[in-house]
């Protein structure tokens, strides 16, 4: 049962990390167009140089 | 925002709201950062993407050009003396439609609660996963031993509380202002099983005692947000589109300073007191005094008139008149947002205060259903002391009773109909203000329409008269020189042909010139012939018969086809206008309508919705006019097309973008298909809170029990909710 003292903290760090990453991306505004980053992806470099 | 393509564009080509931003950014010299956002209509493809933010970057000192296809909006920022008007019109240019934006704050407001929701429905998202994982050996260990167990709950305890209480702020603090209000609503029981079950849980943990409930305490706000979330994005994508079609229609207006110098401003920054130059085309902004000019005004959009209307200097004129014929001083008597006729106004308010008074679908099952659970679990509570159990053993056994009947399910019965709902109208370029909306519009039995921009087309249309095609042809010549409405009319008619020479306008009168080498008039009968004014359009050589051009506000043409759908719908329809005897009857008799009232003015179209409520109808009014906002404001539900007057738009339960009467039709035939779902879901939810009550009060309900039935119990509902036909 030791082995839970490493596992327990180790999963809520993990879980804790998979939250600041969500609420990054939520407030960097990554959610605000999916459709435009769906169509930008297709886009050729403007100024390839 | 397809929804925009193809909308009535102010002014010709959008000149007017590009000039309306010459007055704004175009500070010359200036190296300072300007930015804008412009509603682009039109852009939905990769390539348009392209194209647009390309061809604006190319713009002289343009910094950053991004359009979001998913809002449909382009922010530019840039530098230097290029005018704002140069963005619109490089838009333009390219084929779409562009519209200054601004961003309004209920809008910001409620994109603000959306992210708020998100960031709680995450967080009570991960710590259910989490609590679950720590739960399951629990549930499902076998001989685990006590000191085990309890370092899982503790750990349990770590994530479930603060997660719960960040995560519930928004259930905590409406619960408490609703019990501040003495109304129940569904907050309550919600507030009060989360605090409970971590309570309870907190101290069998402590004491050892049988269950613990965290994992039902988050995995109950993490279902109950989902609700909330999808609740809130219907009513920021309403507000979005509200402000859309507002921004598209945007008015600006040129103001006369005291030096004498024309400077061009948006409408909403017009004061009262200034003076305004309006020119012919243009639409009057807010409500203002007429100076000077001889002109006619169209007051289609105010009063439902269809004949133009000669103005004289002292003449009051409100917003959402066109000016005709000529240029037009005017002096502002109201800013814009109080731009309106003072009775229609109050009309307004007492509309506004009706319907704030409209209770919910799920705040009537609240009523019934907080006080039926909280006496259950007393009862409960009573219960078993008078048989004898423990003082601790009858208070879980209350608390588990109000933790497996808290209305997991019920608060998302009604929120989930709603979007699948509100997304099949957005389909159609119909756009909901809110829920409850959807909620009234279910339930009315008696639609009023307005007549003019609503049943029929809002454009004159040439009508049979005494006049040969001859006539019609020789009119036409000098009609091709105008851009009156009736001018465009009688070309409409005609087709294309030659054109008279020597036109000469005279304002507000009419227009002479040489056809076929003849002198002719074309324009009111006191200028072609004289004599008393008379209605129509007149034309005569000179020394010859004049001739009479009859107009009329052609019907929709799938009018008849809506009204008999809405009659096989079981509804009673009846028309309301601000127009003339005739035309109303002629309108009514071409669409199939038995029941109409003409001359009506905005007190008199209230005092008939008024009149009908009291005989117990449930009133659809549908109307675009100004004459018809107080009417809108004050009626069980009601839509307006999407050209209608800001006024008009904003007292709208909902606005139908197409301006197609059908689209009226589909929306109650959706809202009584949704308002049926959301009957079945709460009969589903109240259903399996049957079920678990005497679960719960016989001490069975484990927290495997309340885990499972909680997550049926949501499942279900949201597969009936996307139940929707088509």
């Amino acid at each position: 049962m030791n082995i839970l003292l490493l596992m327990l903290p180790g999963a809520l760090l993990l879980a804790m990390l998979a939250l600041v990453g969500f609420v990054w991306a939520l407030k960097s505004g990554q959610f605000e167009d999916p459709a435009g980053d769906a169509a930008r992806i297709l886009q050729d470099e403007e100024r390839p140089g | 925002m397809t929804a925009l393509v193809g909308l009535p564009h102010p002014g010709p080509s959008g000149g007017s709201v590009s000039s309306g931003l010459g007055g704004q950014h175009a500070l010359s010299g200036d190296q300072r950062l300007q930015t804008l956002e412009l509603l682009v209509g039109g852009a939905k493809c990769a390539s348009c993407l392209g194209r647009i933010e390309s061809a604006v970057l190319r713009l002289p000192g343009m910094e950053t050009a991004r359009l979001n296809l998913t809002t449909g909006k382009l922010h530019v920022a840039w530098r230097g003396a290029l005018a704002a008007r140069a963005v619109v019109e490089a838009v333009i240019g390219l084929g779409y439609s562009a519209a200054p934006y601004d961003v309004d704050k209920r809008e910001t407001d409620a994109a603000r609660e959306e992210r708020g929701l998100v960031i709680a429905m995450v967080v009570a998202g991960l710590a259910t996963v989490g609590v679950m994982f720590l739960s399951e050996p629990v549930w499902f260990g076998g001989d685990m031993d006590a000191s085990s167990i309890a370092l899982l709950r503790w750990l349990a305890a770590l994530i479930a509380v603060p997660a719960s209480l960040f995560s519930g702020q928004s259930f905590f603090a409406s619960a408490l202002a609703s019990i501040r209000a003495r109304r129940m609503n569904m907050d309550v029981p919600i507030s009060l099983a989360v605090i409970l079950a971590l309570l309870l849980s907190l101290y069998a943990t402590a004491t050892g005692g049988a269950h613990a409930y965290f994992d039902a305490a988050v995995m109950l706000l993490f279902f109950l947000l989902i609700g909330r979330l999808l609740d809130a994005r219907l009513r920021r994508r309403a507000f979005a589109a509200a402000n859309a079609l507002a921004a598209m229609q945007a008015s600006s207006a040129t103001r006369l300073s005291p030096g004498g110098v024309t400077e061009v401003v948006r409408a909403a920054d017009i004061r009262p007191g200034d003076i305004l130059l309006v020119s012919a085309g243009e639409r009057i902004a807010v409500d203002a005094e007429v100076l000077s000019g001889a002109s006619e005004a169209d007051l289609r959009l105010v009063t439902g008139e269809v004949d133009p209307v000669a103005t004289f200097p002292g003449q009051i004129l409100h917003s959402g008149a066109l000016n005709l014929a000529a240029p037009l001083r005017i002096r502002a008597l109201a800013a814009a947002d109080h731009s309106l006729m003072a009775d229609v106004a109050r009309l307004l308010e007492a509309g506004e205060q009706k319907k704030s008074g409209y209770r919910r679908l799920a705040d009537k099952v609240a009523a019934i259903y907080v006080p039926l659970v909280h006496t259950t679990a007393f009862v409960g509570f009573v219960g078993w002391i008078v048989l004898g159990a423990s003082l601790t053993q009858a208070a879980f056994i209350a608390v588990t009773v109000l933790i497996i009947t808290c209305p997991c399910a019920l608060g998302l019965a009604a929120p989930l109909v709603q979007v699948v709902a509100a997304q099949k109208l957005f389909e159609r370029d119909i756009f909901l203000s809110s829920g409850d909306a959807l909620e009234r519009l279910a339930t009315v039995d008696h639609v009023v329409l307005d007549k003019t921009g609503t049943l029929t087309l809002g454009e004159p249309a040439l009508s049979p008269g005494d006049w040969s095609n001859e006539d019609l042809q020789d009119a036409a010549q000098l009609a091709r020189c105008s851009r009156h409405p009736l001018s465009r009319a009688i070309v409409a008619a005609a087709r294309s042909g030659p054109v008279a020479q020597g036109v000469r306008e005279h304002p507000g009168l009419g227009m002479e010139g040489l056809v076929d080498g003849r002198k002719a008039r074309l324009g009111r009968s006191g200028f072609v012939a004289p004599g008393p004014d008379r209605p129509g359009l007149w034309f005569s050589f000179e020394g010859g018969e004049p001739r009479v051009f009859i107009f009329d506000d052609i019907i929709r043409p799938d009018a008849a086809q809506a009204v008999a759908r809405l009659k096989a719908l079981g509804l009673e329809i009846e028309l309301l206008s601000g127009d003339s005897v005739g035309r109303v009857e002629a309108g009514a008799a071409a669409a199939g309508i038995d029941v109409w009232t003409a001359s009506a003015t905005p007190q008199s179209k209230a005092a008939r919705l008024a009149e009908l409520e009291s005989a117990g109808r449930k009133v659809l009014m549908v109307g675009d006019g100004l004459n018809d906002a107080g009417a809108l404001a004050g009626a069980h539900a009601s839509m307006a097309p999407g050209g209608a007057v800001d006024i008009s738009r904003l007292a709208a339960d909902c606005i139908y973008a197409t301006g197609n009467l059908n689209a009226v039709v589909d929306t109650i035939v959706i809202s009584r298909k949704a308002r049926d779902r959301m009957r079945e879901n709460f009969a589903l939810a109240s259903a399996y809170n049957l079920l678990a009550i005497p679960l719960a009060l016989m001490g069975w309900a484990t927290p495997v029990v309340a885990a499972i039935a909680m997550s049926l119990s949501s499942v279900a509902v949201t597969l009936n909710a996307l139940r929707m036909p088509r």
